[in-house]
């Protein structure tokens, strides 16, 4: 039985580490190769040993897809492809193909540099491994090999965030990544055609909330900056480079305009700039509203946004300043929390999720004593608000991808067992589909009975029509033909064809049965009986009566002989090929009845 | 299968395909080569254009002279210049379900299609496609509405007036579909009937026939066409390049195993080099500006351009030009340069490496960051300001009819130390100058056209093997002004079927075969419906003979067949020879069996059961089909 296999090597009843093995029609596909936020140990990456024990992951894996440029989704890619090994291809978008080695670099540098990790991945693999990358465009078919086709469709969520479509004859799943359902500032919303996959794999991150208006969510993320600022308080908003960083930055680029504020904005990293260049490039990928003004205005031009030095965080007064990572288990934005942790006329903004373990993770559940690295306990005084802007589909949104996409199933992943389970018994009650959630590990099979595409001869075809019942779309059809397979093409062909085409010739099998007849009059004039009657009796069928004196029903052949011992006695011959057989034994029961009397 | 060849143009196609029920446009090509029978539309009050005598006849009639005009020698009509639209009446267009588009030249003829026919579907075009090919329309629009004049002519377009016109007004074809541009809300309303698409994007029609677009290499975002169901798959090859420019390249391979090859698009200028071409045009440049002209260079807004300015940035600082100013006026300048910078993905391999640094794919911006290359949306406004000589200038239209182009040519003809370079092939140069002449200035043609010529095309032919090849009839002989050049046409076999405007053809196309889907297993047979309310009549036991029974194949041996029949309980066989097999003899059942090579015949009393058992053995030598 064919079926489709779906193992979570990560994200599976989780978030972070984002890592699923598909089987679909003995194809294996790796979709995302994540690392987890959470840990600083071998469980931050997938166990890619479960894939195979032994043996080279290119043997077993046909392609790797990466959604977006998002660690979780991508990290652990140098790693997969250069220190475990896998010569295969990757494929993902331009902008993801453009931006994801920096963000590796960037990790990397804060792995090894600053916590002096060993045996971590180098420069030199992200550049290696980045060669094995296969950039798609949105909707392009991509055949990976003769079988196997994925294509992608727009998911909002990050610059160059894609949904993927695995596709192998008429089998296919669908892999969201992580997608946003609404448009925000800068990105447009995802959008999928009506595709009915086997297999839906959702992200699920936030399963069980319904999010306000975002028109709600901005009024009141720039209320708390500006009371913030107006009584000379510091806001520490951590992010990643790319992403929110740059729709918020709209967002206070234009409050700032509006409102005529001077105080300082700040962006924490050198990748700014850089990254603002990727926005203005890749401009075709953001929402319509900036691709239509971009000529006009460029939205990714900041004029009061500048570029943030270490001294600045001393300096006195009221400033905003966006940091990186946005979870705060690092870097520049952990340092200046450090600083500003203390002073209750601070705050920090959360405007994303936050990894379990991680220092963001820890203060969002009420957490006001930290403990650092060397033992220090760090209180923490300022104001610590969440406002959830990352862009992730809320319960709402993955509801109307799954009633998009209409699938017939659905697989969560990259959400919390609790809320997932929540949201797998609303998708199975409102949609009638079974719905999944594997924890890491664990396998999900699903069965699938795939149609068999045959190419039927145009002559067969018609033949069939000529019968006066067309086709049905939709509605089985009983048809006899014969089905040639000859590399790997399989055709339906008339039998006929089918002899010919193979070089054999037909053999005909043919009875004849003899009925005998009581009857005194003459061979001829007994035909004429038999043609008269089988003429009445026979309504819907051909039946003539030929010069040499035989009778024909259809193609069965009948002709009257005499008896050669009882003159009273006529003989009929009843032939017929076996292909009339149903006819021609019909014929023979009905003539042995006799025939009726001749009116005299 | 048929072909309705609507434009005769061969790089601007308007062809439609019915395939398989759906009715398909390919290209929507507009003939602007009418306009230079008409006068230049000047920006600025010209009183060498404004005063020109009206034409009369040779008898003296006059009643044309309000329509035409004489200058510089020649006839032109004195109205809004207008354009050759592709026939509407061969085909009624209102049946059209979806329209292709391969490149940006190619669709210029949309709204008159999509507003005007009763038009219903849809438009499939690259991204960049639309985006550029709406600013080559806003351009036009704009160059257009921005000299209003009132006066149409349509009395010369009566037939027996024309013929008394002289040439070339005397020999236009088609005047009478001529038709006036359109609106910037009608270019508004057609584009927003387009669906974007992507290279390699399969997209369904109706469950029928899948359309997919291939990089054609030409310019960006334009694309070849295959159009395919699952057994018959015809390609559309329009406006294709092989050669290094900024485009994504050619994607050949997708192209094999087509059973019609649609061939069009080829370059309009077989005998020049476009490499060569661009070495001239510097050359002529830079010869130009250091003797202290003027370089005119009228073009499209966008396309060439962009190499253009390429190669002049590599090549201005050694040159000595760097202190010249490069002035580019278009009212969409400004937006064509913009738009060249974010289509990475369209681009070639080179200039989308340069995005992942992230820089801008194309140098034109560090010219106009370093102001070297300056643009403006037209010669008012702050151009005035600005402009300094000698310089050099890119400006539409190159049929330098319209748009600011007239201006130059009426400030620099007159002198002998400007120039003018032709780079754009499609209006012939010298029908261009006519109402400028006598002209001082220098003129160069430096076409520069990087679609196939004919060895490329024979070279992709043989590589893609296309059972028939059909293409427009220019292509099958040689240019008519090279009648000896056997090389300037296609070459292949079979010989390729040609078309003409206003013809339909018929496509060389075998069916076969149709795709079904089978189960893997048989269904259960349908019951029987008992009828209730009727008795049954006899009739109705009639066996349908409409079902088919299966072919028989093989032969029997007489040894083993006799050997089976014995295990199965007959007795007293006899087997007897014939000239062509044998007959088998069962006496006790007085049965006859006749056995030759491909056939076999029983003959018996009328006993089913008998008769069953027989054919059972039989058929167990013999294989079902």
């Amino acid at each position: 039985m064919p079926e489709i296999r779906v193992t979570p090597l990560g994200a599976g009843q989780d978030v972070g580490r984002s890592c699923i093995l598909v089987s679909i029609a003995g194809k294996n596909v790796m979709l995302d190769c994540g690392m987890h936020m959470g840990y600083n140990d071998d469980r931050r990456f997938p166990d890619f040993s479960y894939i195979t024990q032994s043996g080279r992951l290119t043997d077993f894996l046909d392609c790797v897809i990466i959604s977006h440029f998002h660690l979780d989704h991508c990290g652990a890619l140098p790693y997969f492809s250069e220190m475990v090994g896998y010569d295969g291809p990757i494929y993902m978008t331009h902008p993801t193909q453009a931006i994801c080695p920096i963000l590796l670099e960037d990790y990397r540098k804060i792995a090894v540099d600053k916590k002096g990790e060993a045996n971590f991945f180098t420069s030199q693999m992200i550049k290696d491994c980045m060669k094995k990358v296969v950039a798609v465009h949105l909707h392009q078919t991509v055949q990976v090999d003769d079988e196997l086709e994925i294509k992608a469709y727009y998911a909002g969520h990050v610059l160059g965030a894609a949904m993927f479509q695995i596709k192998v004859g008429s089998e296919s799943v669908v892999y969201t990544g992580d997608y946003n359902m609404t448009p925000d500032r800068h990105l447009g919303a995802a959008w999928i055609d009506k595709c009915r996959p086997n297999l839906l794999i959702t992200e699920s991150t936030y399963a069980t909330t319904i999010r306000d208006s975002k028109r709600c969510r901005e009024r009141d993320f720039l209320k708390k900056v500006h009371e913030t600022v107006e009584r000379g308080g510091k806001v520490l908003i951590p992010v990643f480079a790319l992403g929110r960083a740059q729709e918020l930055c709209i967002l206070l680029e234009t409050f700032w305009e509006r409102m005529n504020l001077k105080v300082p904005i700040y962006f924490s990293t050198g990748l700014t700039e850089k990254a603002n260049h990727y926005y203005k490039l890749f401009i075709t990928w953001t929402n319509q509203k900036i691709r239509k003004t971009f000529v006009q205005r460029n939205m990714f031009e900041f004029k009061h946004i500048k570029a943030f030095d270490r001294a600045f965080a001393d300096n006195p007064g009221p400033m905003v300043v966006f940091a990186t990572p946005g979870m705060l288990h690092a870097g520049q934005s952990l340092q200046i929390f450090r600083k500003w942790a203390g002073n209750e006329k601070n705050m920090v903004i959360m405007p994303g999720y936050c990894v379990q373990g991680t220092v963001g993770h820890k203060i969002l559940s009420g957490q006001r004593k930290l403990e650092m690295e060397g033992r220090q306990v760090l209180e923490v005084k300022m104001q610590v608000e969440y406002m959830s802007f990352s862009a992730h589909a809320d319960a709402k949104g993955i509801m109307q991808l799954v009633g998009q996409a209409e699938p017939e199933s659905v697989l969560l992943v990259h959400g919390e067992a609790k809320k997932m389970e929540f949201l797998r018994q609303k998708i199975e009650q409102e949609f009638r589909v079974s719905c999944y959630m594997p924890a890491n590990g664990e396998t999900v099979t699903l069965p699938t009975s795939p149609s068999i595409p045959v190419g039927i001869s145009l002559g067969l075809l018609k033949r069939e029509m000529a019968q006066g019942l067309l086709p049905e779309a939709k509605k089985p059809r009983l048809l006899h033909g014969t089905l040639i397979m000859k590399d790997s093409s399989f055709r339906l062909v008339s039998s006929e064809q089918a002899l010919k085409e193979l070089g054999l010739t037909e053999h005909q099998l043919r009875f004849t049965c003899r009925v005998h007849l009581q009857d005194t009059r003459k061979e001829q004039e007994t035909a004429l009986r038999v043609y008269s009657h089988l003429k009445n009796t026979l309504k819907d069928h051909c039946v003539q009566h030929l010069p040499d004196g035989s009778v024909t029903v259809e193609s069965i052949l009948i002709q009257a002989a005499a008896h050669s011992e009882d003159p009273g006695t006529k003989v009929l011959l009843v032939s017929w090929t076996y292909q009339d057989e149903e006819l021609g034994s019909f014929l023979t029961a009905l003539l042995k009845n006799g025939l009726p009397q001749a009116p005299s | 299968m048929k072909l309705y060849c609507l434009s005769g143009h061969p790089t601007l196609p308007c062809n439609v395909l019915k395939f398989k029920s759906t009715t398909i446009m390919l290209d929507c090509g507009l003939d602007m080569t009418s306009t230079l029978n008409f006068l230049p539309l000047p920006l600025v009050q010209s009183p060498r254009l404004s005063n020109l005598p009206g034409w009369s006849l040779k008898d003296g009639s006059v009643f044309l002279d309000k329509e035409l005009k004489e200058c510089s020698g020649h006839v032109f009509v004195d109205s809004v210049p207008e354009f050759c639209l592709p026939e509407t009446e061969l085909i009624d267009l209102s049946t059209v379900d979806v329209i292709l588009i391969s490149n940006y030249h190619c669709m210029m003829a949309l709204p008159y299609i999509t507003e005007h026919t009763g038009f219903t579907g849809t438009v499939y075009a690259t991204e960049p496609t639309v985006q550029i090919g709406r600013l080559l329309m806003e351009e036009l629009v704009n160059f257009i509405e921005r000299v209003p004049k009132a006066q149409s002519a349509s009395l010369w377009k009566n037939k027996d007036v024309q013929r008394l016109l002289p040439s070339p007004l005397k020999d236009a074809v088609e005047v009478t579909t001529w038709r006036r541009c359109y609106t910037m809300q009608e270019v508004n309303s057609a584009l927003s009937k387009i669906q974007l698409v992507g290279y390699s994007q399969k997209i369904e029609l109706f469950g029928a026939v899948q359309v997919t677009p291939l990089s054609s290499g030409y310019a960006l975002g334009s694309s070849n066409w295959i159009i395919q169901s699952h057994y018959e798959k015809v390609s559309y090859v329009s406006g294709s390049s092989l050669l290094t420019t900024h485009p994504q390249p050619m994607d050949q391979a997708s192209l094999k195993n087509s059973d019609v090859l649609l061939l069009t698009g080829l370059t309009q200028i077989p005998t020049a080099n476009p490499d060569g071409m661009v070495g001239e045009f510097c050359s002529n440049l830079a010869l130009t500006v250091r003797n202290g002209g003027n370089v005119l260079v009228p073009c499209y807004p966008s396309g060439v351009i962009y190499d253009l300015l390429e190669c002049l940035y590599q090549y201005i600082d050694s040159a000595g030009l760097s202190s010249i100013p490069f002035y580019f006026i278009s009212p969409v300048a400004n937006s064509s340069l913009e738009f060249s910078q974010i289509f990475a993905e369209w681009l070639c391999h080179n200039k989308q490496s340069k995005v992942y640094l992230p820089e801008p794919p194309f140098p034109h911006a560090e010219l106009i960051q370093t102001n070297k290359l300056k643009h403006y949306p037209s010669i008012h406004g702050d151009f005035s300001n600005d402009f300094r000589q000698p310089c050099v200038v890119f400006t539409g239209h190159p049929s330098l009819r319209c748009g600011d182009v007239v201006h130059f040519m009426e400030l620099w003809g007159k002198s002998s130390l400007n120039t003018v370079i032709f780079t754009e092939p499609d209006f012939s140069y010298l029908e261009a100058l006519a109402p400028y002449q006598p002209l001082a200035m220098k003129c160069v043609y430096c076409p520069i056209d990087t679609r196939l010529n004919f060895i490329q095309v024979s070279k992709l032919l043989k590589e893609v093997q296309p059972l028939h090849v059909v293409c427009p009839e220019q292509y099958t002989q040689p240019p008519p002004a090279q009648s000896h050049r056997m090389d300037l046409m296609i070459d292949c076999q079979p010989p390729a079927m040609s078309y003409r405007r206003a013809e339909v053809l018929a496509l060389p196309f075998k069916r076969r075969y149709e795709k079904i889907e089978i189960m893997p297993e048989p269904p259960p047979r349908p019951t029987q419906p008992t009828s209730s309310k009727k008795r049954k009549r006899v009739s109705e036991d009639v066996p349908d003979c409409k079902v088919l029974k299966p072919l028989l194949s093989g032969s029997i041996p007489v040894e083993q067949f006799v050997q089976t029949l014995e295990k199965h309980g007959f007795s007293d066989i006899k087997v007897e020879d014939t000239a062509k097999g044998h007959i088998v003899l069962l006496q006790e059942a007085e049965t006859l069996i006749q056995l030759e090579e491909d056939s076999t015949h029983i003959i018996c009393d009328n006993d089913e059961t008998l008769r069953v058992r027989l054919r059972d053995l039989v058929l167990k030598f013999l294989q079902k089909f």
